[in-house]
């Protein structure tokens, strides 16, 4: 059975899986309850408070283009933070990985488990202000039953970059250098609340290399109509950011387990 | 052989530069079906071994090769086939102690199907059937560690290491978990358990390697060890100071090796005490006589004390 252990194994990622599974059976309620309650919150004070100022931008309802928005914001906060601090705990303070490299398991194998995990959970909970926007009056086209495809693709990379960033910290503070120096200009350059055009020119070249505003157009495109060749284009740059992610976050966790 | 080890080296560099070779040119040979103690003071090398066993540190130099396995190369192969217990409590303390099995159960590529017998076997091998739904954080001490235990064990391993098992714990669980070990050992599974307890390694070893500075230094069975190092029989003096160092030097003038114990001088080898020296040796000091044990072997070799 355990003759021929190939390079790469579903195992240790299912072993991963089941240990969430079983923690998620725990605090699914409070996460879905998060999940749906915080969006309401930004389509009430954004769509509504900042809507009946604005009410139409870049060609939709305010409300609708915020609420296509967060659903970009969710899947940034719910991938990277998890990623972030989770493995940072357990590889730290539990030593939880110490334990899994010592049965046939090798780091890239954990990375993935870690990593497919939190992109999963991410990509399906972010779909969540799509539905509360419903409730908002949006009609959306076919195309939205693709919004988890992009969301999870994003949060991949996100839970990568989150897993690289707790293998470069020297402690669990230094996160707040990360937080805001990295995580808050993604977050507001991406056309999430406000389009990228009414931002300054020099900041255009900015967003077309933030991984969320690829995220944010590919979620507005999927739910207003496709635009097929700029669409392609933004999966492949999440493509290469979660590519590009995989790479350091593996050589990270593998510099910082094994000596 | 289980495990062989050849002028095995790792050495560590600190945040100022200076290096220093934790392992140092280590040579071990564990046989099939045996149980060796690796037995040695803090910071002598014993978990950075068993971490290169598992290929979790990587040698400088030197060759390992673990169940016909060469490590690192056929590492994750080696891994299938050994348990690890280690030093470091590193449950999933937010899981039960089910959980927990069951997570390595998978890991270590139980069948599914044969996953809930290995868990409820493991389980039932540290006494925690009736705990089996309480987290892992809610256990006691020595529930913790024979979790850990079972953990290790929860794939049938034909090789266990075991780091300093019984570390920390009251002397009724630690005889608990030597009576696990005997009968893992009983049942024919190779162990390595490291231990800077005496009494563990003589109670539990077939075979010991004392390790001092990242090299072994002694091997032989806890017996052989101690005729050879220690001879038979000791006499421990107590007296004052003065006292103490005119006993060391008559001892010496005879050829007789001491080691001092706090308040105490031992003679060893006291069995070959010449009449003509006994009646000046003994001169009114209180006097312990006893067995040699594993204890003074490793003073003797080493100059280091252990617990
Ligand atoms: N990751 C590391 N980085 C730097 N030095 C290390 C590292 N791991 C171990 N060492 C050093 O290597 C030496 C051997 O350590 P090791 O933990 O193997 O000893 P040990 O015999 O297990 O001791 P103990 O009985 O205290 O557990 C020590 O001096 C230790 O400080
Ligand atoms: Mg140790």
């Amino acid at each position: 059975m355990t003759d021929h252990l190939k390079v790469f194994e579903w195992a240790p990622v299912r072993g991963v899986w089941r240990r969430e599974l079983a923690l998620f059976r725990r605090y699914w309620a409070s996460s879905s309850f998060a999940s749906i309650i915080e969006p309401t919150i930004y389509l009430l004070a954004f769509g509504f408070g900042f809507g009946s100022l604005v009410g139409h931008v870049a060609g939709y309802r305010y409300v609708d283009f915020v609420g296509t928005g967060v659903v970009a914001t969710a899947t940034l906060f719910t991938s990277v933070f998890p990623g972030m601090f989770n493995t940072y705990i357990r590889r730290t303070y539990q030593h939880s990985y110490d334990a899994v490299l010592a049965a046939p398991v090798d780091v890239h194998e954990v990375v993935a488990g870690e990593a497919s995990w939190i992109a999963v959970k991410s990509g399906v909970y972010s779909c969540a202000p799509i539905l509360v926007s419903l409730a908002f009056g949006l009609r959306p086209h076919a195309g939205v039953v693709a919004v988890p495809i992009f969301t999870v693709l994003t949060a991949s990379g996100f839970a990568l970059f989150g897993i690289w960033a707790s293998t470069v910290v020297p402690s669990i503070n230094s996160f707040d250098y990360i937080i805001s120096g990295v995580l808050a200009p993604l977050f507001l350059v991406a056309g999430t609340f406000f389009p990228i055009s009414g931002l300054p020119h020099w900041a255009h070249p900015i967003a077309h290399v933030n991984p969320l505003y690829h995220c944010v157009e590919l979620v507005r495109h999927a739910v207003f109509g496709f635009h097929p060749l700029a669409d392609l284009g933004h999966v492949g740059a999440l493509l290469v950011f979660a590519a590009l992610m995989w790479f350091l976050a593996v050589r990270g966790m593998r510099r910082r387990l094994i000596d | 052989m289980a495990i062989v080890l050849r002028d095995v080296v790792k050495r560590y560099t600190d945040r100022d530069g200076t290096s220093i070779a934790a392992v140092d040119g280590l040579t071990l040979e564990v046989p099939d079906g045996v149980c060796l103690g690796l037995l040695g003071p803090n910071g002598a090398g014993k978990s950075t071994t068993m971490r290169l066993l598992t290929a979790q540190s990587r040698a400088d130099e030197g060759t390992i090769n673990v169940l016909g396995h060469d490590i690192p190369r056929e590492a994750k192969q080696a891994r299938a086939l050994m348990g690890v217990v280690p030093q470091t409590d590193n449950l999933d303390e937010e899981l039960t102690a089910r959980q927990n099995l069951e997570v390595f159960a998978r890991l270590y590529r139980v069948p599914r199907a044969g996953v809930r017998a290995a868990v409820d076997r493991a389980l039932e091998i540290a006494h925690l059937t009736g705990r089996a739904d309480a987290r892992a954080d809610k256990l006691s001490g020595g529930m913790r560690r024979r979790l850990l235990v079972a953990r290790g064990l929860v794939h049938s391993p034909r090789l266990v290491l075991l780091d300093e098992p019984t570390v920390g714990l009251d002397p009724q669980v630690r005889a608990d978990l030597w009576g696990l070990i005997a009968a893992l050992r009983a049942s024919g599974v190779t162990v390595l358990m490291s231990t800077h307890y005496i009494e563990e390694a003589e109670r539990l070893a077939d075979t010991c390697a004392l390790m001092s500075r990242g090299r072994v230094i002694a091997t032989g069975s806890p017996a052989e060890l101690i005729a050879d190092h220690a001879g038979d029989r000791v006499e421990e003096h107590e007296g004052p100071p003065e006292r103490l160092a005119e006993v060391e030097g008559l001892a010496h003038r005879a050829g007789l090796p001491t080691r001092r114990t706090g308040p105490t001088v031992s003679v060893l080898r006291a069995e070959r005490i010449p009449p003509s020296l006994a009646d000046n040796l003994a001169n009114g000091d209180r006097v312990v006589r006893r067995a040699a044990n594993l204890e003074d072997v490793f003073v003797m070799l080493t100059g280091e004390t252990v617990d």
